[in-house]
C-alpha cells in the first residue's frame, strides 16, 4: 500500500526532526512527541480534511486540530512544517530567541497552523468545544479534533468540558487521549491513578473507542475511520489512543525519563541509527 | 459648575443587558455565554431573541473562558458573563493563555464588581480584578459609570477587535451620562473643568466625584472632574493636560489602591510630571457584608472621602 509507505517514511523523518530540534537547544519534550508521531502524521496527512493555500485562522469548511498538551510541540511543528504550513528550515529555530517556534505552541508570533496557545494544561478541550460549536453555528459540517495527555486529565477543567460536551451534544468533536501512562514524576498510576478512563468518559455520556496499537499506522487509520463514522450522532467522540512514550527510539521507550530531556550527541547518533533518513533532514 | 441630572437611577448591569439586546439585533456574530447567572447579568432578552446564540455553560467558568476562545475561531464575538470575581481571579490562567496570549476576540463581562455587591460579603466582592486584568498584555480594561455608559461600552467593544475586560456592578446608581454619548475606548470624558484639583474617577465613583466637586465649589475649590471609563489604555493626554493646570490629583475607584486606576495614573505621572496624588480606593483589604452604602462609607469610597482627599492633596502642592 503506497500510502502507508509514504506515512511510514514521513513518520521516521518526523522522529528525526523531533530529535534534532530538542538536541540542538538541549531542551524540549521528545518522549510524548515520539509517542504521538504516528497519530499526528496520520491526522494531518490522511485523516483530516484540510484546505490548501494560505492558513486561515477561522478554518471554515475544513477540519480543525487543537493540541492541548502543548509541550509536545516538536512533533506538532515538524508535522505542520512537512504538511506545508511553514518552511521546513524554520524547524532550525525551535526554542531560539525571536523564533515563531516557541517552547510551547502559540498564535502570538503568527505561526501558521497554530490556532491557540497551549502549554498550561487542561485548557484545550474547552477551546475545541468552542470551535466545534462555532462550526455548528456556521453550518460548517467539518470536524474538530483535539489531543490531550493522559496525565493532563488530572486538571479539573477537562472534566468541566467533558461534562459540557455531552450535555450540549457537541457531536462534531473527536477528542483523543494520548494514553502513554507516563507523566513527569512517574507513571500516571503512581502519581494520581485515574482509574478506568473509558468508563469515566462513558459515564459522562461520550462515545468512546480504543486504539490499542496507537503507534501502528494501520490501526490508527482504521480507528479514526471508525471514530469519524460515530460523529454527528448526538455524542462527542473520545479516542483512547494507547501509545508508547519515546516510540521508535529504544532507550527512550518504557520510561518517563525522556518526558522533558534532550539526548546528548552520542544518544542522538544512536537514535538516528534506529531511524535512517527518509525524506531528507531540514 | 456644570450640572448633571440623574435621568432615573438604574444598575449598570442592566446597561450591559440593554447593550446585549441591541447587539443581538444588530450584530449576528455576537454570542453570549453565561455561567448560571442569567438574571444577574440581565441578558434574558438577548437569550429570548437569539436562543441559538446563547451558551449556558453551567457553573464552570474555566470551561466558559476556553469555549469563548474557541468560538472566536469561526468568527464569533463571544461575551462571557458572570460575577467579577469568577470572571477574573477564578480563571486567570485561562484568560492569560487562551484569550490574552492567544490574542482572541473575547469580551469578558463582569457584573457585581467591588464592595457594592453588598451583603454576600468578601468571597464575592473582588477588589483586585482591575489589577489582574490590566497586567495582561493587550487586555483592554473598562469600568463604566452608569446605565447609559455601560450600554454604550457594551456596544462599542463589539466593534473593537481584541480581548476586553468590561466591569460593572449590582447597585442602582444615578444615570446621568447622555444616552446618545458615543463611547470611545481609551478616551476620558471631561465632566467639569476646574483649576485647583483634578479628580479622576471610574465606575460608581464618578457620580460621587461630581457630588464632591459641587460641595468643594461651595468651599471655594474648583475641581476638574474626569470620567475615566477606560483604565487601559489610559487617556494619559487628558490627565497630563489637566494636572499641568491644577497641580494635584485625586483618583477614585471601587478597587484596591494596589493595582487600580490610581496606580496606573501615578505610574504615568511619575515618569511625565510627578504630581501630588491622593487615592480614594480600598486600602489593601478584603470587604465584608453590609449594605452597599454602609460599605462605601466604611471603606472610604464616597463623595465625603473624595472631598477629604482633595482637601489633603491641595495642601501638598
Amino acid at each position: 500500500m503506497p500510502k502507508l509507505q509514504e506515512l511510514q517514511d514521513l513518520t521516521i523523518q518526523v522522529r528525526r526532526d523531533i530529535l534534532r530540534m530538542v538536541h540542538k537547544v538541549n531542551s524540549g519534550h521528545p518522549g510524548g512527541s515520539l509517542g504521538c508521531t504516528e497519530f499526528l502524521v496520520s491526522l494531518y496527512n490522511e485523516i483530516m480534511e484540510l484546505k490548501d493555500g494560505e492558513f486561515d485562522m477561522d478554518g471554515k469548511d475544513e477540519d480543525l486540530f487543537f493540541l492541548s498538551n502543548g509541550h509536545i510541540s516538536p512533533v506538532f511543528y515538524s508535522v505542520l512544517a512537512r504538511r506545508g504550513y511553514f518552511p521546513i528550515d524554520e524547524l532550525n529555530t525551535f526554542r531560539l530567541l525571536d523564533s515563531r517556534l516557541q517552547g510551547h505552541p502559540t498564535t502570538h508570533e503568527g505561526l501558521p497552523g497554530v490556532r491557540i496557545a497551549s502549554g498550561s494544561l487542561g485548557q484545550g478541550m474547552s477551546v475545541a468545544l468552542g470551535a466545534a460549536q462555532a462550526k455548528k453555528l456556521n453550518n460548517d459540517n467539518k470536524l474538530v479534533y483535539s489531543l490531550h495527555g493522559d496525565g493532563e486529565l488530572q486538571e479539573g477543567q477537562n472534566w468541566e468540558s467533558i461534562m459540557y460536551a455531552s450535555a450540549k451534544k457537541v457531536d462534531n468533536l473527536i477528542a483523543t487521549i494520548d494514553l502513554n501512562g507516563q507523566q513527569i514524576d512517574g507513571s500516571t498510576d503512581t502519581v494520581l491513578n485515574m482509574g478506568d478512563l473509558k468508563a469515566k468518559f462513558e459515564a459522562f455520556g461520550w462515545d468512546v473507542l480504543e486504539i490499542k496499537e496507537g503507534n501502528d499506522l494501520e490501526a490508527i487509520l482504521e480507528g479514526y475511520k471508525d471514530a469519524k463514522s460515530r460523529t454527528g450522532k448526538g455524542k462527542p467522540v473520545c479516542v483512547l489512543l494507547y501509545t508508547m512514550m519515546g516510540n521508535g527510539v529504544d532507550f527512550m521507550m518504557h520510561t518517563h525519563a525522556w518526558h522533558g530531556k534532550a539526548p546528548n550527541d552520542e544518544q542522538l547518533a544512536t537514535a538516528f541509527a534506529q531511524n535512517p533518513e527518509t525524506l531528507g533532514d531540514y | 459648575m456644570k450640572k448633571y441630572i440623574d435621568q432615573g437611577s438604574k444598575d449598570t448591569r442592566s446597561g450591559f443587558g440593554a447593550g446585549m439586546t441591541e447587539l443581538g439585533r444588530t450584530n449576528p456574530n455576537v454570542v453570549s455565554l453565561c455561567a448560571d447567572l442569567i438574571g444577574s447579568l440581565k441578558i434574558q432578552t438577548f437569550i429570548d431573541e437569539n436562543p441559538e446564540r446563547f451558551f449556558q455553560i453551567g457553573i464552570a467558568e474555566a470551561n466558559m473562558i476556553g469555549i469563548a476562545a474557541g468560538l472566536t475561531i469561526g468568527g464569533k464575538i463571544p461575551f462571557t458573563g458572570t460575577f467579577a470575581n469568577f470572571s477574573t481571579g477564578r480563571v486567570y490562567d485561562q484568560i492569560r493563555q487562551s484569550v490574552a496570549y492567544s490574542g482572541k476576540n473575547v469580551k469578558i463581562c463582569a457584573s457585581h464588581a467591588g464592595l457594592t455587591l453588598g451583603e454576600d460579603g468578601a468571597t464575592h466582592q473582588i477588589l483586585e480584578d482591575i489589577g489582574l486584568m490590566k497586567m495582561l498584555p493587550g487586555m483592554v480594561v473598562i469600568n463604566p459609570c452608569d446605565f447609559n455608559q455601560t450600554k454604550a461600552a457594551t456596544i462599542a467593544i463589539a466593534e473593537y477587535e481584541g480581548p476586553v475586560y468590561l466591569r460593572f456592578g449590582r447597585p442602582v446608581v444615578p444615570n446621568f451620562t447622555p444616552a446618545d454619548q458615543k463611547f470611545e475606548i481609551g478616551k476620558g470624558i471631561m465632566l467639569n473643568e476646574g483649576t485647583d484639583v483634578t479628580i479622576v474617577a471610574t465606575g460608581h465613583l464618578v457620580w460621587q466625584a461630581l457630588l464632591a466637586a459641587e460641595n468643594l465649589e461651595k468651599q471655594g475649590i474648583s475641581a476638574e472632574v474626569i470620567n475615566i471609563h477606560t483604565i487601559k489604555p489610559l487617556d494619559t493626554d487628558m490627565i497630563l493636560k489637566s494636572v499641568k493646570k491644577t497641580g494635584c490629583i485625586v483618583s477614585a475607584e471601587e478597587h484596591n489602591y494596589l493595582g487600580g486606576l490610581g496606580e496606573s495614573i501615578s505610574g504615568f505621572l511619575a515618569k511625565e510630571l510627578p504630581t501630588p496624588q491622593e487615592f480614594v480606593a480600598t486600602n489593601d483589604t478584603f470587604g465584608e457584608s453590609g449594605t452597599p452604602a454602609q460599605l462605601m462609607d466604611k471603606y472610604g469610597l464616597n463623595n465625603k472621602a473624595i472631598e477629604s482627599a482633595v482637601l489633603k492633596v491641595v495642601k501638598r502642592k
